[in-house]
This record gives C-alpha cells, sequence and structure tokens, in this order.
C-alpha cells in the first residue's frame, strides 16, 4: 500500500482534512468518555460532532468551484460544488445544537441539585442519598 | 369492496400522515393541559395504530412494498420512505406497547411528574412515537440519523421529566452513552457517504456492493460497518454497553421505563436490521465478520446479563438486567445471520416488547403497594396486596423465562431450531440459551415466590376496580402475548414474507 514513511507521509498532507477530522473525533469522544467534568464532556460532543461535519462538508468541495448559490445567472452544474454534504452538516449543526441544550438543562439541573459538575461526587452524593 | 379499499394506492400516503400527524400532536399539546394532552396523545395513538394497520393490510393485498417519494425530487436526490411488511408490522407494534404503557403508568405519571408539567410528558410520547415511526419507514440514512436524535432527546426528556436526584443522575448517563453511540454512528454513516455518494438505501446497497467487490474500500468500508454496529449496538444496551440499563429503566416512572425497554430500545435494533440488510448488504456483512462479534457478545449479554439480574438487589434493578439479557438474544440471532434465526431475532423483538412494559409497570404497581419499597424484603407478599399486579407480574415472568402458551416460548423454540441450520456454533447456541434459561428461572421465579409467599408486610390492598386503566392495559398486553404464543403461524408467515419483501430493492 505504502512503499515507505515518505509515501505515507505524502498520502495524509494530500488527505490532511480527513487527518484533522478524524484527530477532531478521537479528541471529542475520547473527552465525552473518559472526563468527570459535565462541562468538558459537553465541549467533548461539540468537537467530536465538528469532526464529522468537516469530514462531510470536504467531501462536497471540489477545487475552484463555488458555493451553490446561482449568481449572475450561471446554472451550469460544473460551475458549484456538491450541496448535498453542505446541507446535511447544516442538519447536523442543528441536532447538535439541541443535544447540546438539553445535556446543559441537565447539567445546571444537576448542579442545582449536588453543587457540583464532577461526575464522581455527583455519584458519591446519590449513593449516600440513596442509603438514607 | 374492502379488498379494493386496502389495495387503492392512496394509501402510499399513510406513513407520512402517521409522520406528520404525531409532530403536529406534540405542536397542538403545548397549550394544552395535561389531562387534554393525554386524550390528545391517545387519540392520536389510535389514528396511528389505524394508518400502519392499513398499510400492513394494503401491502398483504399486493404483496409488493412501495416506496413513496418525499417532496419534488426523485432518487437518488430527494427523500423516500419505503414500506414492505416488517416496517408497519413493527410501527403498530410500537404504537400498541406505548397505548398500552401510558394507559397503564397514568397514575404514577401524575404524581411522578409536576401538575403544571405534565403536558411535556405527553409531547415527548408523542416525539418518541414519531421518532419510532420514522425508524420504520425511513429510506434514507441521514433522516436516520436525524430520528435517531430525536428519539435521543425525547427518551432523555421522558427520564429527567421526574424531578428527583436519581433519575436526574440517570438521564445523565443515558444521554452520555447515547450521544457516544450516535457520534459513531454519524462517523460510520459519514464515511459510508465519501465511499458510495448515495443516502437512499436501495442506491446505497448497489454502491456500497460495487465499493465491497472491487477490493479498494475493504479498510473503510468495515470500518463504516464497525462504527454503525457499535452506534446502534450502545444504544440498544449490548454487553457491554448495558450499564446505563439498570439506573435509566429503574429510576423512571413506569411508563418511561416500559416505553424505553419495550419500544425505544427495539426501534434502534430494527433501524440496524433495515442497515444491515437494505444498506450494507447481507452477504457484505457477512464477509466483514462483524457479525460474528455480535454474536459473542449477544452471547455474554445473555449470561452476564442474567447473572446481574441475580445479583440486583431490587425488582426495577432486576428486570432492567433482565432487558439486558434479552437484547442478547436479539444480537446473538443477528450475529447468527441466518434466514431462521432472523425470524427468531424479529419474534423476540416482538415478545420482548409486550413483555416488559407490563414487568415494569407491574413492578411499579407492586413497589406502591409495598409503601415505595423496591427492595426484595418490602415487596414480600405484595400480590396479596395487589393482585393484579402480581399476577400480571408473574405472567410476565413465566413469558420471559420461555414458558409454553407465552410469545417467550416460541422465539427461544426458534432460536434453537435456526442452531440447527448453524452447524459449526449450533452447540454454543443451544448451551448459552439453556444456560440463560435456567438463569432467567431463578431470578423471575424468586421474585414471584416473594410476591406471593412469606408474611405480607403492612400496607392497603388495591383491587382491580381501583386500578381499572392499568389492569385493562396489562392485562391486554398479557392477551396479545398469549394470543401469539398459541397461535404463532401466522405471524412466522408474516416474517418470513415481510423478510422476503425487505431484501428487495
Amino acid at each position: 500500500m505504502f512503499t515507505s514513511f515518505e509515501d505515507l507521509w505524502v498520502h495524509l498532507a494530500d488527505n490532511y482534512i480527513v487527518v484533522v477530522s478524524i484527530i477532531l473525533f478521537g479528541v471529542g469522544f475520547t473527552t465525552l468518555l473518559f472526563s468527570r467534568n459535565l462541562l468538558k464532556k459537553v465541549v467533548g460532543l461539540n468537537i467530536m460532532d465538528t469532526g464529522v461535519y468537516l469530514l462531510l462538508v470536504s467531501m462536497g468541495f471540489i477545487d475552484g468551484r463555488h458555493a451553490p448559490i446561482i449568481a449572475n445567472g450561471v446554472t451550469d452544474t460544473a460551475h458549484y460544488i456538491n450541496p448535498i454534504p453542505s446541507g446535511l452538516v447544516l442538519t447536523g449543526i442543528v441536532v447538535s445544537v439541541s443535544v447540546t441544550a438539553i445535556m446543559l438543562s441537565l447539567i445546571v439541573r444537576l448542579y442545582e441539585k449536588y453543587h457540583s459538575l464532577n461526575l464522581d461526587v455527583i455519584y458519591e452524593l446519590r449513593n449516600k442519598e440513596e442509603h438514607v | 369492496m374492502l379488498r379494493d379499499l386496502f389495495a387503492s394506492d392512496f394509501i402510499h400516503n399513510f406513513p407520512l400522515f402517521a409522520i406528520i400527524l404525531c409532530l403536529l400532536c406534540a405542536v397542538i399539546s403545548f397549550v394544552l393541559q395535561g389531562g387534554g394532552a393525554r386524550r390528545l396523545t391517545y387519540i392520536l395513538i389510535l389514528i396511528g395504530m389505524a394508518l400502519n394497520g392499513s398499510v400492513l393490510l394494503h401491502n398483504l393485498i399486493t404483496g409488493e412494498r412501495f416506496t413513496y417519494m418525499m417532496g419534488h425530487f426523485p432518487a437518488p436526490w430527494g427523500n423516500e420512505i419505503a414500506a414492505g411488511l416488517l416496517e408497519p408490522a413493527f410501527a403498530l407494534l410500537f404504537g400498541v406497547v406505548i397505548l398500552c404503557s401510558i394507559t397503564a403508568g397514568k397514575n404514577r405519571i401524575s404524581t411522578d411528574v409536576r401538575a403544571d408539567k405534565q403536558h411535556f410528558y405527553y409531547i415527548l410520547v408523542d416525539l418518541a412515537q414519531v421518532a419510532m415511526f420514522a425508524l420504520c419507514y425511513t429510506n434514507d440514512i441521514f433522516t436516520g440519523y436525524v430520528f435517531i436524535e430525536i428519539c435521543t432527546l425525547a427518551s432523555c426528556g421522558l427520564l429527567m421529566i421526574r424531578n428527583a436526584g436519581k433519575p436526574l443522575v440517570a438521564a445523565t448517563r443515558y444521554m452520555i452513552f447515547n450521544l457516544i453511540g450516535s457520534g459513531m454512528f454519524l462517523m460510520g454513516i459519514t464515511m459510508l457517504y465519501g465511499v458510495t455518494g448515495h443516502l437512499l438505501f436501495p442506491q446505497l446497497q448497489q454502491a456500497a456492493a460495487s465499493a465491497w467487490n472491487s477490493g479498494a474500500y475493504h479498510g473503510i468500508m468495515i470500518l463504516s460497518i464497525g462504527l454503525t454496529v457499535s452506534g446502534l449496538a450502545i444504544k440498544s444496551g449490548l454487553f457491554p454497553f448495558h450499564f446505563w440499563m439498570p439506573d435509566t429503566y429503574g429510576t423512571a416512572t413506569p411508563a418511561s421505563s416500559a416505553i424505553l425497554s419495550g419500544v425505544i430500545s427495539k426501534g434502534y435494533i430494527f433501524l440496524l436490521i433495515k442497515i444491515i440488510y437494505r444498506v450494507y448488504g447481507h452477504s457484505v456483512f457477512m464477509e466483514t465478520g462483524i457479525q460474528n462479534v455480535l454474536f459473542l457478545f449477544g452471547i455474554a449479554g445473555m449470561i452476564v446479563g442474567s447473572v446481574s439480574a441475580i445479583r440486583a438487589g431490587t425488582i426495577t434493578k432486576m428486570t432492567a438486567f433482565s432487558s439486558a439479557a434479552q437484547i442478547g438474544y436479539i444480537f446473538m440471532g443477528i450475529g447468527m445471520g441466518t434466514r431462521e434465526a432472523m425470524i427468531a431475532v424479529f419474534f423476540h423483538i416482538c415478545a420482548h416488547a409486550i413483555t416488559k412494559p407490563v414487568l415494569f409497570l407491574s413492578g411499579g404497581a407492586l413497589i406502591d403497594a409495598s409503601g415505595g419499597g423496591r427492595d426484595f424484603a418490602s415487596l414480600r407478599g405484595a400480590a396479596h396486596r395487589n393482585p393484579a399486579a402480581g399476577l400480571a407480574f408473574l405472567c410476565g415472568s413465566l413469558s420471559m423465562i420461555g414458558f409454553p402458551i407465552f410469545t417467550g416460548f416460541i422465539s427461544k423454540l426458534y432460536f434453537a431450531l435456526s442452531a440447527f441450520a448453524f452447524p459449526h456454533k449450533s452447540m454454543l447456541v443451544l448451551l448459552a440459551l439453556a444456560v440463560s434459561t435456567i438463569l432467567n428461572v431463578i431470578y423471575f421465579m424468586y421474585v414471584s415466590v416473594i410476591l406471593y409467599t412469606g408474611r405480607p408486610a403492612p400496607g392497603k390492598r388495591v383491587g382491580v376496580c381501583r386500578q381499572k386503566a392499568f389492569a385493562t392495559a396489562v392485562f391486554l398486553l398479557i392477551l396479545v402475548n398469549v394470543a401469539i404464543g398459541l397461535h404463532s403461524q401466522p405471524l412466522t408467515g408474516l416474517f418470513e414474507l415481510g423478510l422476503d419483501l425487505f431484501l428487495q430493492l
């Protein structure tokens, strides 16, 4: 597949958007999974989603072409990039915002109840509550 | 005359009508009081059942599946709905289970949810229902993702609406696991879109098969399938991602637990089966080897879920861990991948969807009859204090164990029969079924014995007359359970025919 390290490096440099997307996805995913701070989890969720959206929108991009908005009467499709991934990303952003809003509202209610953003502390307090 | 009516092409509009109606009712419910919103939800579910039933009859009469173009753009650019036999059948089943769950859990909803927020509960039920219908009918993978997220939001709302510490913590945990699953699913479908350039199932399947056969995209395809399947497996609670279940199902109001365990998790599994068969294609999926991972995790889930249920200290946690074990059965069947195993999978989805709500709802009623005590010591003799709930719990337990005359028996029988068509792993399947069934007997019979024996703890006796809605809804589910258990052949025929139509492009 790759004959040398240099080959691999060139391949990665050519596909730098994919590399950045996967790094962002990985950073967000691990933060969402392992961070004990609830706010950092929400930040991780948004970084993870951003990684996916970057990958998705890059799939519709064609070098040298324009945003798919008809300007100066040009209707030839060869003039524009593929609009579908951009549309999907817009939909995805709406979903992300909704999910973030729900998560933040949950965090506010948890903070009001337990006065902490740390999941371990919250679990501990909940267990104490259970045994009372 | 009636045959002509149901053969009409106008029925092709019905799946969309059902989806739009749910959304409309959710909006209208904002301006209604709790009681009004509840009645509107009942009407909506009944209309949804009639619409889905009509689609099912239409497809049975015509013997074909249809696709319905959404908007003005034809395939491959526009969005589509598709319906064979399995899609309306499961949409109908989900409607029945949601209706029975909110009817039987009505009293607890009114005590667990603040009076001024009760209409929100029914809005969330409407949204959960719209998400289920869309997951059943969609023919577009990105629409599938959007409705997965709508379903996650509605489910989280159904959990956190009970304003107490434990449900809030459980909802947070549920959300985190679900968001991880959604993220993986989205990444998986993005990679697939990168390889194929399509979003509609038929075009995706053709492009995915070409990409796989070309040999150039094996790595990315395996990664895409792995992420998509793992995402949905996490969301449906497959071992080892089942640890959110006990808190989630154990602390929510019983109607929410019933909807989440009986309907929502099944919706994700149904979408997963659709994606395996109609997006990646069964042969490509089997060549990746991912089915072996699902098979092993399924078997592990059957055993670990049951052992955890035995060790659980409360009735709700026990029932929740039992769900993890039952999800294991379903994934074991998906991992086997044969036609016989898939029929068993559909049967088990059906059996679990109508049985588990009975257990959660009757468990909740028994806890109420025991002064709120969830542990087994408090529940001793609870079936004498609430005979209807005790009998319902016993029937649900017998179905889960796989006692003849109940649906649970039929699905386990089909799993065992399908094992023989799976020569090199048949012993493993049979052994897992035997061990899991013995473990099921241990914990369900232990609880049932506790409920009926010993010195009853003090508490008021609750007669059937004081809980008509609960008794009607729960015994309707048991009646359906027994009816299917005694006459399984029509449903088996429907699933066989449905699977054939499912495979059509």
